[in-house]
């Protein structure tokens, strides 16, 4: 038997989905030419799946810091955080980070990914225990399988069922650490932080939030759902993410511990990878500049989503949350999500499409982001295409049923 | 209240049935992911139905240890038998 035997399930359902057209897990933009708009396949499409949520990637200023950082800093480090691979321009972004969520320290990873990879597996050890929301992402699923500690999963946005669970632990040595994210990222859904700090009070454990999604969306100065909800001072760890409303790659972690920066020499995943480019750090530290100086981003982003959430519901779709930068469809099952994802992108949209085991509760949905460089033109001609789009579906659908 | 082994069994067997949408007959050796056909993600959301009805938590970190029903029966008997007498 070979070791790639044990996927050959996995890969028959592959199969069956390239019966559709398109790999929707393999899409290969032939041309990025704006925050918004790619040629895929030789065709010109909008983009309504990137999670470039203020549309920075193109942002002029931001161009010529990266520009001009990888002319003077060159085009890598060539080594890690704790040899060769710390600049000035790394610790600089530490600190605009620092200074922008108000918290005494940041440190910098490769990845989103990889800091919540550094971050829980640095905080939690063996002899700790997680609570980690059910619909977390695989990365703080990683993470917290990479601490070793013991992982115990609660209800999604259940703070009655994270009180229940905080109850039944039994007393050990270990510290407790409650893990939640601020907008998910399938569903769009927010969390309820308010009752989730009330229960982390009342049981005097920690609490670690990931601001992914919500790091520049949400939150008067763009601080995430934690600012929104007004809930800083309870919230004992941020990770973020610089692949989203900043328009760079990497992540953070950040907080008040006065012995946070522990994890510069404990937590393997920072200390054993190449740190990021300099030119990657001078891309988030000038979008990082843009999200506070430039509030309108927010505004418009906002604006978008409104208007596209109202016309996907005028169409009769079922949306999965309340209106937010991410809008995520439920579809009646596989076969028509399939189907109308390749509608879409045919008729030039791209959105994501996501399928279970990566949803919640088995459902197919088509998930929307929207971003703040989306014109008021281009929202109104992807309302167009859905809604041609679904006739098609009707239709396709009409000749299945007559077929069976 | 107190459970025995063939209580656990018969009440995990109870709440495997949603999960069971073939009508698997359900033995001991039955195996979760294969007979059952069920995810990682459908996997652990029935472990929390056994977690609610044992009033007990099951770290995920056990679950790649849980393959077959008998498997389960005994991480609930295990965490049963942590939880101080009532």
């Amino acid at each position: 038997m070979s070791l790639l035997d044990k996927y050959d399930k996995v890969s028959a359902r592959h199969q069956r989905l390239l019966s559709f057209g398109r790999d929707p897990f393999n899409i290969c933009m032939d041309r990025i030419v704006s925050a918004t708009e790619a040629v895929i396949n030789g065709r010109d499409v909008i983009l309504v799946g990137t999670n470039n949520y203020l549309g920075l990637t193109f942002d002029p200023d931001c161009v010529a810091a990266t520009a001009d950082a990888v002319t003077r800093e060159g085009t890598g480090t060539t080594g890690s955080r704790i040899a060769n691979g710390t600049y000035a321009s790394h610790r600089g972004l530490e600190q605009a980070i620092a200074g922008f969520l108000g918290r005494r320290a940041a440190m910098v990873f490769p990845t989103g990914y990889q800091a919540n990879l550094g971050i829980l597996a640095g905080l939690a050890g063996p002899d700790d225990t997680i609570l980690l929301d059910a619909d977390s992402h695989a990365s703080i699923y990683d993470g917290c399988r990479l601490s070793g500690a013991k992982l115990v999963r609660f209800r999604h946005n259940s703070p009655e069922d994270l009180d229940k669970r905080l109850s039944r632990l039994s007393g050990g040595t270990g510290g407790t650490l409650v893990v939640v994210e601020g907008i998910y990222s399938i569903l769009g859904d927010q969390a309820p932080l308010n009752e989730f700090v009330d229960v982390k009070r009342r049981h005097g454990v920690e609490l670690l939030v990931d601001e992914a999604h919500s790091l520049g969306v949400f939150g008067d100065r763009g601080r995430g759902l934690v600012e929104s909800a007004g809930v800083e001072e309870d919230v004992d760890y941020v990770v973020g993410t610089f692949s989203k409303s900043l328009g760079a790659v990497g992540g953070f972690g950040a907080s008040d511990h006065p012995a946070f920066e522990r994890l510069r020499y404990t937590s393997r995943p920072y200390m054993f990878t190449a740190s990021s480019s300099p030119s990657t750090i001078a891309t988030a530290l000038a979008a990082l500049e843009k999200i506070q100086s430039r509030p309108e981003l927010r505004q418009q982003l906002w604006r978008n989503a409104r208007t596209l959430y109202d016309g996907l519901k005028d169409l009769g779709f079922t949306i999965c949350a309340e209106t937010s930068a991410i809008i995520a469809l439920k579809m009646p099952s596989e076969a028509a999500a399939v189907y109308m994802w390749n509608a879409l992108l045919e008729a030039g949209v791209y959105v994501n499409l996501a399928l279970p085991p990566g949803t919640p509760d088995g459902s197919s949905l088509l998930r929307c982001s929207l971003s703040a460089a989306h014109t008021p033109a281009q929202v109104q001609r992807i309302c167009e295409i859905f809604s041609t789009c679904l006739e098609a579906l009707k239709a396709w659908q009409a000749t299945q049923s007559a077929a069976e | 209240m107190q459970w025995t082994a063939d209580e656990v069994h018969a009440e995990v067997v109870r709440l495997l049935e949603p999960f069971n949408p073939q009508s698997v007959d359900l033995q001991s050796e039955t195996d979760l992911a294969t007979d059952l056909g069920m995810d990682s993600v459908a996997a652990m959301n029935m472990v929390m139905e056994v977690e609610d009805r044992f009033d007990i938590d099951i770290p995920i970190s056990l679950l790649p240890d849980v393959k077959t029903l008998q498997d389960l029966v005994d991480a609930v008997l295990a965490e049963l038998s942590k939880k101080p007498a009532q």
